[in-house]
């Protein structure tokens, strides 16, 4: 069973703001979810290499070269403010 | 109160690489242009994929085998959370499980005691950096801006075991990484510009009655400087020792705190943490496949490895007879200054004799001209040729200061200079060291013979050896070039005689 605790750290670290009702729903949620995967819990995998990654693929890479950027305009185009050289985004507290 | 300091680093190193780690935008240096070096890869936008730059790794696993971390033949990429606008997927592509090395070690020479320590290395792991943030310093609260150019440039995360014991250790060590770093040409490790950033992770081991008690971990970050090192783990286990003094708590009583380092004021203080639950929450990056490398490619690799400063030290005291001193001061000077003495020590055969001229008169002129070894504009196999003659006694070694300054004249005329100006320079001024014993007899009978010498003549012959110098000296000026010892000796046997 998950805690409503352990619900509201989730809910925090993925900048989700819920409300008490909403809190209780989305737990009883996740634990009827987390009851469905459980089942996976019953297969032996003693024997099972653990997967680092679901292609059987290794070894894709690129050679170091240079392509071309985004022109500045269009890097920040989608930017909700900018004063047309940087990001600007609310100040972020550094100090105390 | 007697204690103990614990000190751990973590140093951050930007990879000397074209592009940065998973897309083709370059990799340089350049605040004055924010955000040209972007592109949907590194801003983070859906759709966008990452993929491996190969020289960033394989720069990774060269700098691992120069610090004796074992590779991995399987190594994979996972996301690490991160929510901070520097960073616009809101993670970090790092290693966490499998990196591709650990368990290494760097060997450190402390100053003041000479002692010879061994910091061991937990990891080196390879992952991305973040962007730049500005932060309004005006306190009114405006904007952060925010350059994405650093985005995802290749940077190697290196960690110590917490081996450190003093702030001088930890300068060092961090001093010797450098200069490794840049032997191996992996990284320019230029600290002003941020490409080698260090953080320091600083507690004590408190006696009292006879147990080893430990103080709260302190991160200090925004270490960027070898000086900054140094003062800001000072300053910290000064602090924490008052701090033990007056509260008393112990690891684990109150959470791991984050500090920062004011270098002007000179103290450390305390930042507001990134994430209120530091949880990162590492997976494996479904969009990045592991890599796994042969014994064959470690090799590759390894052969493109120089011959280390630590190694060099060692040989140019052992082999070649310098002080551990001069070996120092030569092998701190960097791979260029290094290569060029091994240069010229190997075409003239005498280690020493490249010491004292490479540690005064070639480094004299380099400051003199605010130049660097690459640019010296004598090539080491010419310099060679000049010393190799001051060690067979072709010349002395006053001669080769002429030789060596008439060479530095010709290039300054913009002319190339090789062995055959070191000959003819020279021929042309006489330098050549008179090896006719019948010349230098008749110089010395001519010396002897001139009327105003009649009373140094008399004064040698009574006995005041001292008064031979100024024969000599006119012998000498009457050959050009002769060995001062033979004439002296040659001068006393005729006056005794």
């Amino acid at each position: 069973m998950l805690s409503p605790e352990d619900v509201q750290k989730v809910a925090t670290l993925a900048r989700l703001k819920l409300s008490t009702e909403e809190l209780q729903q989305v737990s009883r949620q996740l634990d009827g979810i987390l009851d469905y995967v459980a089942v996976l819990n019953e297969v032996d995998v003693s024997n099972v290499e653990p997967m680092a990654h679901v292609a059987d693929v290794a070894n894709a890479f690129r050679e170091d070269e240079v392509r071309a950027s985004l022109p500045r305009e269009e890097s920040l185009s989608n930017a909700p403010k900018t004063d047309g050289k940087y990001f600007l985004v609310p100040q972020i507290l550094e100090t105390a | 109160m007697e204690f103990t300091p614990i000190i751990g680093l973590e140093v951050h190193v930007q990879l000397l690489t074209k592009s940065k780690l998973f897309c083709g935008c370059a990799n340089f240096f350049n605040p004055d242009n924010p955000n040209v070096q972007t592109c949907p890869v590194c801003l983070g936008l859906p759709g966008s994929l990452p993929v491996m730059n190969r020289e960033a790794l394989r720069l990774s696993q060269k700098t691992a085998m120069a610090l004796n971390l074992n590779l991995a033949h399987f190594t994979k990429w996972d996301r690490k959370q991160y929510y901070y606008p520097d960073l616009p997927k809101a993670y970090q592509i790092s290693q966490f499980d499998l990196p591709f090395s650990y368990d290494g070690w760097v060997e450190v020479v402390l100053p003041s005691t000479g002692e010879v320590t061994r910091v061991r290395l937990i990891r080196a792991h390879l992952e991305e950096d973040a962007g730049k943030n500005i932060h309004d310093e005006s306190g009114r609260g405006a904007d952060s801006k925010v350059d994405l150019n650093r985005t995802g440039t290749p940077l190697l995360e290196i960690v110590t075991e917490p081996d450190i014991r003093s702030s001088e250790q930890a300068r060092v060590f961090l001093e010797e990484l450098r200069l490794l770093l840049r032997y191996i040409e992996v990284s320019d490790c230029n600290m002003q510009e941020g490409s080698l950033r260090c953080d320091a992770n600083v507690n004590l081991h408190v006696q009292e009655n006879g147990e080893a008690i430990p103080t709260p971990i302190v991160e200090v970050k925004n270490l960027n400087s070898f000086r900054g090192v140094e003062a800001a783990v000072e300053y910290e286990i000064k602090r924490q020792s008052k701090a033990w003094q007056t509260d008393h708590k112990r690891l684990g009583e109150v959470p791991k705190e984050t500090r920062g380092w004011d270098a002007e004021r000179g103290l450390t203080f305390a930042q507001r943490g990134k994430e209120d639950a530091a949880d990162y929450r590492y997976f494996p990056d479904p969009d990045l496949v592991p890599v796994i490398t042969t014994d064959e490619q470690f090799d590759e690799i390894r052969a493109t490895l120089c011959v280390l400063p630590a190694t060099r030290r060692t040989r140019y005291v052992k082999e070649l007879g310098l002080s551990v001193y001069d070996a120092g001061v030569i092998v701190d000077q960097g791979r260029e200054f290094a290569d060029y003495f091994d240069e010229v020590s190997t075409v003239c055969g005498d280690g020493k004799q490249t010491a004292n001229w490479l540690t005064q008169d070639v480094q004299r002129e380099l400051n003199e001209r605010k130049i660097q070894i690459g640019e010296f504009a004598i090539p080491a196999a010419v310099l060679g040729s000049v010393l190799q003659r001051i060690v067979n006694g072709d010349i002395t070694i006053k001669s080769g200061r002429d030789v060596f300054t008439e060479l530095l004249t010709r290039t300054d005329d913009g002319k190339n200079v090789s062995v055959e100006s070191v000959d003819s320079i020279i021929a042309n001024k006489g330098l050549g060291k008179e090896q006719d014993t019948g010349k230098i007899d008749a110089a010395i009978q001519t010396v002897i013979d001139n009327e105003r010498n009649a009373k140094a003549v008399e004064d040698v012959r009574s006995g005041k050896h001292q008064a031979v110098g100024p024969l000599i000296g006119q012998v000498m000026r009457d050959l050009k070039g002769a060995d001062p010892g033979s004439v002296r000796q040659m001068i006393i046997d005729k006056l005794m005689s």
